[in-house]
């Protein structure tokens, strides 16, 4: 192998040269059946049996060793090698093996269209294959599909309509999974607009601006520009909402800035400044019981106009940073399923 | 082997602590060929005229293997859930013994790991090393530092603060501005239209598992690639320019090409069946 390795003595040359096996030996099971006595007794007798295994794991393990070096200690054992006739491959005759001289297999003949073992080969890599895949799709369907299947729409109870004093904007810090905590923590500036009518029916409805504060950059909370609670004179309110609580903080906004990059929105949440490509996004939502609760979100590219009466430019929820107008919006022609 | 003379008994007793000591590597080696594998990796010719500046690639797979190695450490004390993650944090900073370092290792060893890749890359550059035939290599290795940055963006939730996750929200939705598939790929990471929980085990998983195995496999191609191929001489050698003799071992240059053919293929050339 190694020529700095080879050893002066002719004797022990051949141990590098030649391929020999290793005798025949009983020792290691003794010796195992020694380890497990020991275990068993860990369990049973820890003094008694684990001793009696001891001695039989060291007796039959001095055993094995000594069996094992009886060649370093230069008492070779002489191992007769396996040896079979050597048979030519032929008519009639199976090939003998690859291992001995000879053909391992005889040439296809001609006219045979798949030798015997292309049809292994390609019946292993095939068999291969559809085992992988078997295994491998439910697995990255697992892994990716429920990220976008099955996901949770989240009714948001506020608290009651009558908390909500009209043309007074809130900042409501709410969460939208309980069972989620603090991490589904989400935050909107509601305004009562009070009743309006509703153009179909003529009935007098509730009417709430509702923004996000997630800015439509990259998702950083906007805050209000402008001041709120203990400056105002104004308490904040805590509700206990079927979400757990939601705190009201009043606050007299001139508008919503981002303190990541910058933004600004006005106070219907058009975009006047910074980085963000629409104004800020909105959520739906009902009155159940005179009592306010948030549906899910959707996108505005702008809103004209303040209050019940404004005009908002709505668009089916897309991600912060996603044009929802004009050319840009054709980077993002499919969407994620979404509530 | 005849001796002109009666070995002494202090000799003898050396040829037999010798064969001590290589009885059980032989063994070894009969039946795993591993001690000549490692002696081929670890052993092999260089360039005489090689350069510090060639160790940044060892450096960095140091960085690496710190990086694993603490890793491992840290996530038998952390805990990868919205409530448990800051505090498990805290617990290993402050409390544990000697926590503070190892965390401190991986935190800091994170930076030294991708710097050390960027040297390697602008050595890589400026020897010229990324030519003929190693573009593959170089290849690997922007893949490696892509994986890198990966395993930086994941780390950086994982402490759970406001700064890991208002930068998370942030990198989320960067992936979710690329065109077409971006909302995709930002909910996939998501795991969800919202931040939640499974964001955080999502982004353990891939920083702890995927990634680093990702990284694993690819270095493994990459050190493939290196031992295939051998190490250039520096841009200023006078011998890969063939202004001076070589060593003892002349590498034979190919026809139209100015620098040596790489080691592996010359030696592959001149004697069928390898070197080492």
């Amino acid at each position: 192998m190694e020529p700095e390795q080879r050893s002066p003595d002719p004797e022990h040359q051949s141990l590098h040269e030649e391929a020999h096996l290793p005798p025949p030996t009983l020792w290691p099971i003794g010796f195992a059946v020694g380890v497990v006595v020991i275990l068993v007794g860990l369990v049973i007798n820890p003094e008694l049996i684990s001793s009696i295994g001891a001695v039989i794991a060291i007796v039959f393990g001095f055993l094995w060793a000594r069996d094992a070096t009886a060649e370093l200690r230069g008492q070779p054992l002489v191992v007769e090698p396996e040896r079979r006739d050597l048979v030519e491959a032929g008519e009639g005759r199976t090939a003998p093996p690859a291992d001995q001289q000879g053909v391992a297999l005889p040439a296809p003949e001609p006219g045979t269209t798949i030798p015997r073992s292309r049809f292994l080969e390609g019946a292993t890599l095939g068999l291969g294959g559809i085992i992988g895949g078997l295994v491998t799709l439910p697995v990255a369907g697992f892994a990716i599909l429920p990220a976008f299947l099955g996901q949770k729409q989240h009714k948001v109870d506020m608290g009651p309509v009558g908390d909500y004093e009209v043309d007074r904007w809130y900042v409501a810090t709410f969460t939208t999974d309980p069972a989620e905590g603090t991490v589904s923590r989400r935050a909107a500036f509601i305004r009562n607009n009070g009743t309006v009518a509703d153009p179909k029916t003529q009935k007098q409805v509730p009417s709430f601006t509702i923004i996000s504060n997630r800015c439509t950059h990259l998702g950083c909370p906007t805050q209000a520009n402008g001041p709120s609670g203990s400056i105002l004179g104004l308490p904040s309110k805590t509700e206990r909402g079927a979400n757990g609580p939601v705190k009201l903080d009043p606050v007299v906004p001139a508008g919503y800035g981002c303190p990541c990059h910058g933004s600004q929105f006005d106070v219907e949440g058009n975009r006047t400044a910074g980085p963000a490509v629409r104004a800020l996004d909105r959520y739906e939502f009902e009155v159940d019981n005179g009592r306010l609760i948030l549906l899910s979100t959707y996108s505005v590219s702008q809103v004209v106009g303040t209050g019940a009466q404004a005009k908002i430019y709505k668009y089916r929820q897309a991600g912060p940073g996603e044009h929802v107008n004009g050319p840009e919006q054709w980077f993002y022609p499919l969407q994620p399923p979404h509530h | 082997m005849a001796y002109t003379r009666k070995p002494t008994r202090a000799e003898i007793r050396r040829e037999r602590m010798e064969e001590l000591v290589n009885y059980p590597l032989d063994w070894f080696e009969e039946r795993s060929g591993l001690i000549g594998g490692v002696r081929y990796f670890l052993f092999r010719n260089v360039p005489s005229d090689i350069n510090w500046m060639q160790t940044l690639g060892s450096a960095a797979l140091t960085a690496f293997l710190v990086q694993a190695i603490t890793g491992v450490i840290l996530a038998m004390y952390y805990q990868p859930t919205p409530q448990g993650a800051y505090p498990s944090i805290v617990n290993i900073t402050d409390h544990l013994t000697m926590g503070w370092l190892v965390r401190g290792m991986h935190r800091w060893g994170a930076s030294v790991f991708i710097i050390l890749m960027f040297l390697h890359m602008g050595r890589v550059f400026l020897f010229g090393a990324y030519k003929y035939p190693r573009e593959l290599n170089w290849i690997v290795g922007v893949l490696i530092l892509v994986m890198g940055m990966m395993e930086g963006f994941t780390g950086y939730l994982l402490p759970w603060d406001q700064t890991a996750y208002w930068a998370t929200v942030v990198g989320i939705n960067l992936n979710g501005t690329a065109p077409f598939l971006g909302p995709f790929i930002a909910q996939f990471l998501r795991s969800g239209q919202e931040i939640s929980a499974q964001t955080l085990t999502r982004f353990y998983s891939l920083h702890m598992l995927l990634i680093p195995g990702g990284i694993m496999a690819l270095i493994g191609l990459h050190l493939y690639l290196v031992i295939r191929l051998g190490v250039t001489s520096p841009p200023w050698s006078k011998e890969a320019a063939g202004m001076e003799p070589a060593g003892e071992e002349p590498v034979p240059l190919r026809p139209g090409l100015t620098r040596p053919v790489p080691r592996g293929i010359a030696a592959a050339q001149a004697e069928p069946g390898g070197s080492d």
